[in-house]
């Protein structure tokens, strides 16, 4: 634990921060009305009666929203609550078209789950879950097309959302950015959130308090949409920065919202105590309870994919991998689906250890350099196995293998065309090896006069010569029996 | 031309005239319209709406001369201008709203018009339906087509109750044949009863509440209002049913009420609850309320005394409960899509400008309670406790509902009063629901039919209310008490008569 401490001028602090992930659902339509929910379309064009809050206007609960909410739950190893309560959260603003957003306050869908994640020191800790509950999006106001007004785009209004609430067990900001990574990538494998923070369908509020260790918790802020796990990182090192300059030089820190600023590094205060709202939070009288069966739980629960954890497991025990590789390949589904498919992919099974050490440096180097993502790879999972293929059955070598990998890399073309286009095939015939030593030797007299006199380091030299004289084709398993065998 | 004003026909005559070719429905519904036009003075229309009427009158003739006719083909009715009507303004009786024109049609009135129903115009109502003599309007103060004949009140304007005071004073005044109005705490029983027309709450979920103007969502119920328990019957079976755009109405099955009418009550347990002889009531309530009881008595029911302990608390209870989900319903008027907007000097002070000047008196009031009793702090102590009793109220009724099959009460507690009274002090305003409060904290069923006149000669009303769903038998009991007291009075503004 005391690692985690950060130093004051008067001594230690602990970092005490619990996140409240706010995850759009991946679904068709909204959350109670039928709009679609398309990023990027133009303005307004997505906003139905309910969504504008047109007067007599009712909300319909979306039986899809419901679903993925359900999907996330289990994902979070969490109490999935059978009866469940929306209640209004009255606000006056102009993107909030009703006047209130509907959410679960008192009796949400989800309750107390965890998410384990891995700690600097390369433990696991888990990280509560307070509780997932499902609310309406709010609109966007647009703030810098005029110089006097604001605009207002209802396309959003009314998108579902998932909002998850972590109990205040993280200790530091890479924990913070490690809880955020694993939740993303939980609701990425179950498909239920597509967790683009650029797009804002994934952000969080941090709630940052600081504390001496042992004491009870200190008074805590909370920074506002924060929208990239870089962001969230540095938007606590900054805050528990701020709260204990501000305690040790006297003050203290007041409970309020506060935005942060990546480009000036700060945060700072959005709304205080005083102006904070009071929500009058009440069910909302046009919706009945949201209730269901176990037996849609269950049903869900079967058809939910494989988790990251269970995957990791899984990529350790029956794949033989490092737990580097597996942590690794395992980030995120499409990953660690490229590499099962690159496993069996067309007609031969690969060597697990060898495709992850292909992915993990060969491909994402290539990738990183190239700023793809594995989506749109040249190199598919078919095409690497082949190219596997080619090194397992000796018809090139490894060092080969990388050349032509480059070449698939930067044209698309698969590894045996390659080869066999530049003539790269390894070269295992005894004879051909034979010759081109006999004439190694033959020409360097001296070397294998040192060699025969008991100098047997110089065999490398000759290993080297024959690779050059090969273009690197030769099977240097061979090349070094012959060698030894001719220079006697 | 007939010997009968067309004006004067209940919607079941009506039907049988339009489909024996006697009138046609363009006929009667320009009657309606004149009628509509001499009676301007009682002000109960917001925006009557002739040529549509008219138009859909010639549709109607045409559908009853290809025997395509609905349950409500060619009949001229009312609505309240609280249900959002496509093409037509929409007021809610508030300024807010100014200038609003639906684009969509509330699922109430689309039933009405799916039956051949013809609307007469949007009839006026109190401010966002709150309020008891419908005099809250930003369309003026509508009138009570009665009149007393002796007493203090004599010569002077009454209020016809409200909220839905238009479409009570639109159906007694003859301008309208039918009306549909809302009913939260009272709203179509109370001026039922002011203006001597039979008003009815079906229960809660009956009805679709898409596409009207909400005032307090977990009450709000839509119902008829109209000259006869058959005709009530009659729109109910075409207003009524599931709607999966509002998750509160109920899927199930809507009766053919009409054909349930003749229903015996014999046998019928007639419960009533003691604790509604209030103190200060009228003796010539309490003796109609007697009457009534023997009449049902007579017509082979027998009378039980029941009690409902939580009574005296269902209208404080009410007065927390209907304001708060107001507050929050009416939140989404603040001049920034539709209606009325008072530009101001920044965002707070358009939204303060805008509800300012757009809200009235009362709703600003019901606003403030609502906003006080869910305020952190007072939340558990009003609300919640509110909500509790409530529960409490509904568990009440459905044990009294093991002993007897109906209730029998007076549904207020006085007959109309002249407008102007009772504007300085909302208690005595709100006290007009007492009886009718109850049986919407319930949800249940309930109707009111007059039964008789005071002596002043203003109509006094009966409530029945029935168990959850249970309209059919509400309806064949208010039949027998329609056909016992036999009432046949008609106010003084009533056409030509």
């Amino acid at each position: 634990m005391s690692e985690q401490l950060i130093d004051g001028q008067t001594g230690s602090w602990e970092i005490v921060v619990g996140l409240e992930i706010h995850a759009q659902a991946i679904t068709q339509a909204k959350l109670f009305s039928g709009a679609a929910t398309e990023f990027g379309a133009a303005a307004n064009t997505q906003v139905s009666l309910v969504d504008a809050a047109m007067p007599g206007m009712l909300p319909v609960i979306n039986m899809e929203c419901v679903h993925q909410a359900i999907r996330s739950g289990l994902g979070l190893k969490a109490k999935i609550n059978l009866h469940s309560v929306f209640d209004r959260k009255n606000y006056f603003y102009p993107d909030l078209p009703q006047g209130y957003q509907i959410s679960q306050f008192k009796q949400p869908i989800i309750g107390e789950g965890c998410v384990s994640i891995e700690t600097e020191e390369g433990g696991i800790k888990e990280i509560g879950v307070e509780r997932l509950h499902l609310e309406q999006d709010a609109g966007k106001s647009v703030h810098d097309r005029h110089p006097r007004k604001t605009y207002i785009d209802l396309n959003r209004s009314g998108v579902g959302l998932m909002e998850i609430v972590s109990k205040p067990d993280i200790r530091s900001a890479e924990e913070a950015a490690a809880y955020v990574t694993k939740v993303r990538a939980i609701l990425r494998y179950i498909g239920t959130c597509d967790g683009n923070m650029e797009e804002g369908s994934l952000r969080a509020d941090v709630n940052v308090s600081v504390r001496r260790p042992g004491e009870d918790l200190g008074t805590r802020c909370e920074i506002k949409n924060v929208n990239s796990i870089r962001f969230v990182r540095m938007a606590v090192e900054i805050e528990a920065r701020r709260q204990v300059d501000l305690i040790e030089a006297g003050g203290t820190v007041d409970q309020e919202t506060r935005l942060f600023d990546p480009d000036r590094g700060e945060t700072r205060t959005m709304r205080s105590k005083e102006e904070a709202h009071d929500y009058r939070y009440f069910p909302d009288p046009d919706l009945l309870p949201l209730e269901f069966d176990q037996a849609l739980v269950d049903q869900l629960a079967a058809e939910l994919p494989e988790l990251p954890d269970e995957k990791y497991a899984r990529f350790v025990a029956n794949h033989g991998l490092s737990e580097y590789d597996a942590r690794v390949l395992i980030d995120d589904r499409e990953t660690a689906d490229f590499f099962e498919r690159t496993l069996t992919d067309g007609e031969s099974k690969r060597d697990p250890k060898i495709a992850a050490n292909w992915i993990v440096t060969e491909l994402f180097g290539a990738l990183n350099a190239a700023d793809r993502s594995i989506q749109n790879s040249p190199i598919s999972s078919a095409q690497l196995g082949g190219l596997l293929d080619l090194i397992a059955d000796g018809t090139i070598s490894g060092r080969i293998a990388k050349e032509v990998f480059t070449e698939m890399f930067n044209t698309g073309s698969d590894a045996g065309m390659i080869v066999k286009a530049k003539g790269l095939e390894q070269i295992s015939d005894t004879g051909e090896i034979e010759a081109i030593i006999a004439k190694i030797i033959a020409d360097s007299p001296d070397q294998a006069d040192q060699y025969r006199s008991g100098n047997e380091k110089i065999a490398g030299w000759f290993v080297g010569q024959t690779m050059k004289a090969s273009q690197g084709r030769a099977n240097p398993g061979m090349v070094n029996k012959i060698l030894k065998a001719k220079l006697k | 031309m007939a010997d009968y004003e067309l004006t004067d026909l209940t919607i079941a005559a009506a039907r049988t005239g339009l489909r024996n070719r006697d009138f046609s429905s363009v006929e009667l519904v320009q009657a309606h319209i004149d009628a509509g036009e001499a009676a301007r003075d009682l002000n109960a229309y917001i925006t009557p709406t002739p040529e549509r009427a008219q138009t859909m009158a010639a549709a109607a003739d045409a559908a009853l001369a290809s025997d395509e006719a609905g349950m409500l083909t060619g009949i001229p009715i009312a609505v309240k201008d609280l249900f959002c009507t496509q093409g037509v303004a929409t007021t809610a009786a508030s300024h807010i709203l100014e200038g609003f024109i639906p684009p969509y049609e509330s699922s109430v009135t689309a039933n009405l018009w799916r039956q051949g129903g013809v609307m007469l115009g949007k009839a006026n109502l109190d401010e966002f339906a709150m309020g008891s003599a419908n005099v809250t309007s930003y369309y003026g103060t509508v009138t009570n087509p009665w009149q007393a004949t002796s007493g203090p009140l004599k010569g002077k304007d009454l209020v016809p109750g409200g909220s839905s005071g238009g479409s009570a004073s639109a159906v007694a005044s003859r301008i309208a044949m039918g009306a549909v109005g809302t009913d939260t705490g009272g709203s179509i029983r109370q001026p039922a009863s002011f203006c001597g027309v039979v008003g009815m709450k079906p229960t809660y979920g009956r009805c679709s509440r898409w596409g009207t103007i909400a005032f307090a969502s977990s009450l709000d119920q839509a119902g008829p209002l109209t000259r006869s328990v058959e005709d009530a019957a009659i729109m109910l079976g075409a207003m009524a049913g599931h709607d999966p755009k509002d998750s509160t109405s109920v899927d199930i099955d809507v009766p053919d009420y009409q054909a349930g009418l003749r229903a015996s009550v014999k046998g019928l347990k007639v419960g009533i609850p003691k604790e509604y002889r209030v103190d200060d009531m009228p003796p010539e309530i309490d003796a109609l309320w007697q009457a009534g009881a023997e009449w049902l008595r007579q017509a082979g029911a027998e009378i039980v005394e029941i009690s409902l302990p939580l009574t005296k608390y269902a209208l404080p209870c009410y007065y927390i409960v209907a304001p708060a989900e107001a507050s929050s319903n009416l939140a989404r008027y603040d001049g920034i899509r539709y209606g009325l907007r008072v530009d101001g000097k920044d965002l707070v002070d358009t939204y303060e400008g805008t509800r300012a000047a757009g809200f009235g008196d009362e709703v600003q009031r019901r606003i403030m309670i609502g906003t006080y009793v869910l305020s952190s702090g007072y939340y558990d102590a009003y609300y919640l406790k509110a909500q509790k009793v409530r529960t409490r109220i509904a568990e009440d009724f459905r044990a009294v509902f093991t002993e007897c099959d109906v209730l029998l009460t007076p549904t207020a507690p006085s007959s109309a009063f002249a407008i102007g009274e009772k504007m300085d002090d909302p208690i005595a305003m709100y006290l007009n629901d007492i009886f009718t409060v109850p049986a919407s904290m319930a949800g249940l069923p309930a109707l009111s039919l007059p039964a008789g006149l005071d002596a002043q000669g203003l109509p006094l009303g009966l409530q029945l209310i029935g168990q959850a769903f249970d309209e059919a038998r509400l309806l064949s009991v208010a039949q027998s008490l329609e056909t016992a007291a036999a009432f046949d009075k008609r106010p003084i503004r009533s056409g030509a008569a």
